[in-house]
């Protein structure tokens, strides 16, 4: 065991942009390997979150998994940070706030063009989807909120950098934005 | 050649599931919510039945309804982070069609397939470095902890550099054109807001013979690792499919614009140029009770015999020649490996994935080399109509978008076939056929699932968000006995190592 700084990420109801812009650090990514050490991501095959300094959080809340994922995060993690658009207030999947769960998926299922066997998916399988879609700090407290969609990947370059640097976080003007 | 193609179908659904031992191969993807895949066995560990699971819905086909058309390309892309360029672009040819226009200026259209293959580059790079690498360098069974890119980084500095690079030029051609690397905005109806400056094309052109050189490389190791393990590799998880992918109208690959072609899974055609408006003629989705993820399936041939592959080996085996020489050269070899019929091998996509990656190096350098790249001819317009259907080749398979707006330009209805649910009858085969391979009668272990996750991960599926994940998971197997009972448990646990109980 290392004592290098932990960090786990998971992408909840997210398009995995946010984490693309993690990787989009470039050749930063062997400065980081060296600094952190990484838990639970969508790029190891480490499963549940062991305890963590940094959590990272892609996507808002849209199913009952979501929820727990989000739970055992903040149970493990020191500092939790929400990354991104989606998980700050639901982004473009919160979009489907504004109709009922049953209208989106008579939508998808029933009505859709070219559908066979038009239905429902209902397996017990399936994990239960919620009425609305969540921001994450409806569920959880949040330590730290960065905007973008996604946040470009020197912000979180920069964010990276103080936090495991012990510094005050600052931002340059130009590096907050929320496109 | 299937090995044993008799019962794989029967394995969708058990006859007699009452009594039978049910076994969930859960990947991180249940707390994702993305997918898992779930296998009935009967007393002497016969494999029933086995299902991958899409746990996903998002609901974009009911929300976008009422969002003007122009919100289109930047709204639907928010789908996949991965392969943006590939939703925005599909949307923009949508909505080309919505303002009535057929024909971009010449700077638009390059302007946008330079994007594309930038987009088609980082994905290749990244899917087969940063998350299959790992499997296919070290083995499927190495040490949890370290089969990642930090391992690959340790062990082979030099090759996982490449691959941060190569996908790093990826990511850079899409800046260029796209504005910025994960959702920008550049496509407009009829158009583009910019073309590319002369001293954006230097730069770009400043690094072009490194990165198809490192393609050259990459194609190579993809090759030697199908090689060095030929047997186990031509026949793992193979299933014979039809192949469905666009093509240039004279045969050529093409990832941004052409016609509908199928082959059936001994080479003949099923259709050709098809005019991919029409695509509603040729495909249709099935829904099934257990995924969110529909079953397209090739209408003239039924449901059983519909299911179809898309993506790079799709692509490869369809087209009839790449119009650039090294993949070309790449290609005559690649069809080589199937002695005349189509490569039907699943891990052979990494393979065409790597050819397209070459490819793609090939095809930047020739457009930053043409002269309408930096010119001023930005956008048409036309008469505006009330439907639109946009289809691209993403990195993992044919993508359609479809919309129908009312007057006032406001989307009234939307369909979206995303590639991986074009995969996903072929997905569920493959791990069937893996199961009955592999698991059927034995004391299931470790890396017995993890050949599970290996062939759903050569399909490179993305589910919109973390599907790669869901290759790159960890595994929990509970054996459930007919009262529900678990009287079996393997894990691997989150530390990375495998346990029992
Ligand atoms: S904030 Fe944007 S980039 Fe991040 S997950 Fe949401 S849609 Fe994707």
């Amino acid at each position: 065991m290392t004592n290098k700084t932990r960090v786990a990420t998971a992408s909840l109801a997210g398009c995995f942009g946010c984490h693309m812009s993690i990787l989009d650090i470039d050749e930063r990514i062997i400065q980081l390997a060296d600094l952190v050490e990484f838990d639970r991501t969508p790029i190891t095959d480490i499963k549940e979150v062991g305890e963590c300094d940094v959590g990272i959080i892609e996507g808002g809340v849209c199913n009952a998994d979501n929820v727990e994922v989000l739970k055992e995060f903040r149970r493990n993690c020191k500092i939790l940070v929400s990354l991104g658009a989606c998980s700050i207030n639901g982004g473009i999947p919160a979009m489907r706030n504004q109709y009922t769960l049953k209208q989106c998926l008579e939508e998808s299922y029933l009505h859709g063009i070219g559908v066979e066997d038009a239905q429902i998916p209902s397996d017990p399988e399936i994990p239960l989807l919620l009425n609305k879609l969540h921001p994450i700090h409806e569920v959880v407290w949040v330590d730290y909120f960065l905007p973008g969609c996604p946040p470009p990947a020197d912000t979180i370059w920069t964010f990276l950098e103080e936090l495991l640097s012990g510094k005050p976080i600052e931002f340059a003007y130009r590096q907050i934005r929320y496109d | 050649m299937t090995k044993n193609n008799t019962d794989i179908e029967d394995l969708e659904t058990a006859q007699d599931p009452a009594g039978l031992r049910r076994v969930e191969i859960e990947p991180v993807t249940r707390v994702e919510g993305h997918g898992k895949v779930t296998l009935l066995l009967d007393e002497d560990n016969q494999v029933k039945q086995a299902r991958l699971h899409i746990t996903e819905f998002r609901g974009f086909e009911k929300f976008i309804q009422g969002r003007p058309y122009w919100e289109m390309p930047v709204l639907v892309q928010r789908l996949c982070g991965i392969c943006p360029v590939s939703h925005h672009l599909a949307a923009a040819k949508a909505v080309d069609q919505l303002v009535g226009v057929e024909q971009l200026t010449p700077t638009a259209e390059k302007v946008r397939r330079l994007m594309h293959l930038g987009q088609v580059l980082q994905s290749h790079a990244l899917h087969f470095f940063h998350l299959s690498s790992p499997d296919l360098l070290f083995g499927y069974d190495d040490a949890v902890a370290h089969r990642n890119i930090i391992g690959v980084l340790a062990d082979h500095p030099d090759l996982a550099k490449q691959g941060v690079l190569l996908r790093k030029y990826g990511q850079e051609v899409i800046r260029v054109t796209a504005g910025k690397r994960v959702h920008g905005n550049s496509a407009i109806p009829g158009g583009v807001n910019k073309a590319v400056s002369p001293e954006e094309r230097d730069y770009l052109l400043g690094d072009i013979e490194q990165i198809i050189q490192w393609g050259q490389g990459a194609l190579a190791l993809a090759k030697k690792l199908i090689f060095q393990e030929l047997e186990y590799n031509r026949n793992f998880a193979l299933i014979d499919t039809n192949m469905l992918s666009i093509c240039r109208e004279d045969g050529a690959l093409d990832l941004y614009h052409g016609g509908l072609r199928a082959r059936t899974p001994d080479g003949t055609l099923i259709f050709d140029q098809v005019d991919y408006r029409n695509y509603g003629d040729y495909i249709h989705e099935q829904v099934k009770s257990w995924s969110y993820m529909k079953f397209p399936y090739l209408r003239s041939l039924g449901q059983s015999d519909g299911s179809y592959r898309v993506g790079p080996l799709a692509r490869i085996n369809n087209c009839d020649y790449i119009d650039t020489p090294l993949a070309e050269a790449a290609r005559v070899e690649f069809r080589a490996f199937a002695d005349g019929g189509l490569v039907q091998s699943t891990l052979a996509y990494h393979w065409a994935r790597m050819v397209e990656l070459l490819y793609c190096a090939e095809g930047i350098k020739r457009l930053l080399l043409d002269p309408d790249i930096t010119g001023t001819e930005l956008k048409v317009r036309g008469e505006m109509r009330n439907k639109g259907v946009g289809v691209i080749e993403a990195p993992r398979g044919t993508l359609f978008h479809h919309y129908e707006i009312d007057d006032d330009g406001l989307v009234t209805r939307a369909n979206l076939i995303v590639s991986t649910t074009n995969n996903n009858r072929a997905m569920n085969q493959s791990i069937r056929q893996v199961a009955a391979d592999y698991l059927n009668g034995r004391e299931l272990t470790e890396p017995m699932l993890n050949q599970i996750e290996v062939a759903i991960r050569a399909y490179d599926p993305c589910l919109s968000c973390a599907t790669h994940a869901l290759g790159k998971m960890p595994l929990e197997l509970e054996l459930v006995d007919a009262d529900g009972a678990v009287v079996d448990r393997i894990y691997k646990n989150g530390r990375g190592e495998v346990g029992e109980g």
